[in-house]
């Protein structure tokens, strides 16, 4: 049997949830052993090629392209996965959502304090049609599309990841230890 | 105080009258989650965490005295779930950012929810606009993190009698407030006490922030609840 294919993502994320993947250790070496990694950050494969068995989303929708690459990730993974706190809930990029679009972006390009004081009059919001337009909030990957399952935590420790993912590929109960499920 | 005789999931307990069902659980080595429940404090009943279902009706543990013959129904699968969707609910209504926030590890909303195993809250985020409050010395409020238990409005009180916090507001549009002057004049180990007393971080003691390590910290090890089941 063909080993199962994983792709991974960071959409509205920090990479902190693919740093805590790496930090599996020299369970690494196993991991490459049960599974294939497809279009990922990991191995650099840009664009899907073929359909992937599970899709690892980090990071929440902050703009429209975030929100193409889930799709794209949902077309071509069966399963799902929201890893870490802002594909589950927005994270910390949603502390934005009580705040308009519009303010936002003058405080970042206009008016915010790490704004150059000498250019007040060059200053603009940029605008140009190859950049992803920014959503009015950021949403949490499972209100976009179905996710299946969710891997809490801010990173999720990466003990967790490894029992989750082994738990999934070979088919066993995943038993989370009281320690290994938290929120920060 | 004379004793009566209670069941709680089919297990035969001994309970003093004038208890509450969650005050004979608890001395019964029964855990009853509360949220907006405090020792020593009059009880509230306004999370209903505490959710049992006696006589085949729902009723909040911490509000409902003991009776002689009560058959009270706890941890089955429907009152559990119920229980578990409370918890989602508060998520949701409010913008709790567990990674920023200063209360984590110590926080009894995210302890509920480890200890319930919420993956991800089934209902849809409803990200309302809410205050912060820090213009006073010693605390800063963080409506975000509101859950309106009560608990400080019941407890944080001034030597002369004056309540620091309220409520303003019904139903939806409820929240606590401060009183900025009586905040200032709160003794430190007050405002800390302020602190200790919220559930969640709505309430924080400045200048202390992330003192304890993860780790170390009040529910990393042990889930809430484990100090009265493993009596």
């Amino acid at each position: 049997m063909s080993k199962p294919v994983v792709a991974t993502t960071s959409l509205a994320g920090c990479f902190g949830c693919h740093m805590s993947l790496l930090d599996i250790d020299d369970r690494i070496l196993q991991l490459i052993d049960l599974v294939e990694f497809h279009k990922s950050p990991v191995d650099d494969i840009k664009t899907f090629s073929k359909m992937c068995d599970i899709g690892i989303i980090e990071g929440g929708c902050c703009n429209s392209e975030n929100v193409h690459v889930l799709q794209d990730f949902r077309k071509n993974c069966k399963i799902l996965i929201s890893l870490g706190e802002c594909a589950i809930m927005g994270g910390l990029p949603a502390m934005r959502n009580g705040i308009p679009v519009k303010e936002c972006l003058e405080e970042g390009y206009l008016d915010g304090p790490t704004v150059d004081e000498n250019k007040k009059g060059a200053r603009i919001i940029p605008n140009d049609e190859e950049l992803p337009m920014i959503l009015d909030k950021v949403y949490p990957c499972h209100e976009i599309v179905k996710v299946d399952y969710y891997i809490p935590g801010c990173p999720p420790r990466a003990d967790l990841i490894w029992e989750a993912l082994v738990a999934l590929v070979t088919g066993n109960e995943l038993k989370i230890p009281y320690e290994v499920l938290k929120f920060d | 105080m004379s004793d009566i005789k209670i069941t709680i999931d089919g297990k035969e307990c001994t309970a003093k009258s004038g208890q509450t069902i969650v005050e004979a659980a608890k001395a019964n080595g029964i855990y009853i989650p509360v949220l907006c429940h405090f020792d020593g404090l009059k009880p509230a009943g306004t999370c209903r965490i505490c959710t049992v279902k006696v006589g085949g009706r729902f009723m909040a543990g911490c509000t409902t005295p003991v009776a002689e013959g009560m058959r009270i129904d706890n941890m089955t699968p429907e009152i559990e779930d119920m229980r578990k969707q409370i918890i989602e609910m508060l998520f949701v209504e409010g913008n709790h950012m567990c990674p920023v926030c200063e209360k984590s590890g110590n926080c009894e909303l995210q302890a509920l929810a480890y200890r319930y195993k919420m993956m991800v809250p089934r209902f849809p985020f409803l990200w309302p606009k809410r205050e912060v409050v820090a213009n006073t010395p010693k605390l800063y409020l963080d409506k975000n993190r509101c859950v309106q238990c009560l608990r400080c409005v019941r407890e944080i009180i001034t030597t002369d009698g004056k309540n620091v916090f309220a409520v303003k507001e019904r139903g939806g549009k409820t929240t606590i407030n401060m009183d900025e002057k009586l905040a200032a004049g709160l003794s430190d180990d007050m405002a800390m006490r302020a602190m200790d007393i919220c559930p969640v971080g709505c309430i924080i003691r400045k200048e202390v922030g992330y003192k304890v390590p993860i780790g170390q910290r009040k529910f990393d090890s042990k889930p809430i609840g484990s100090e009265i089941e493993g009596r």
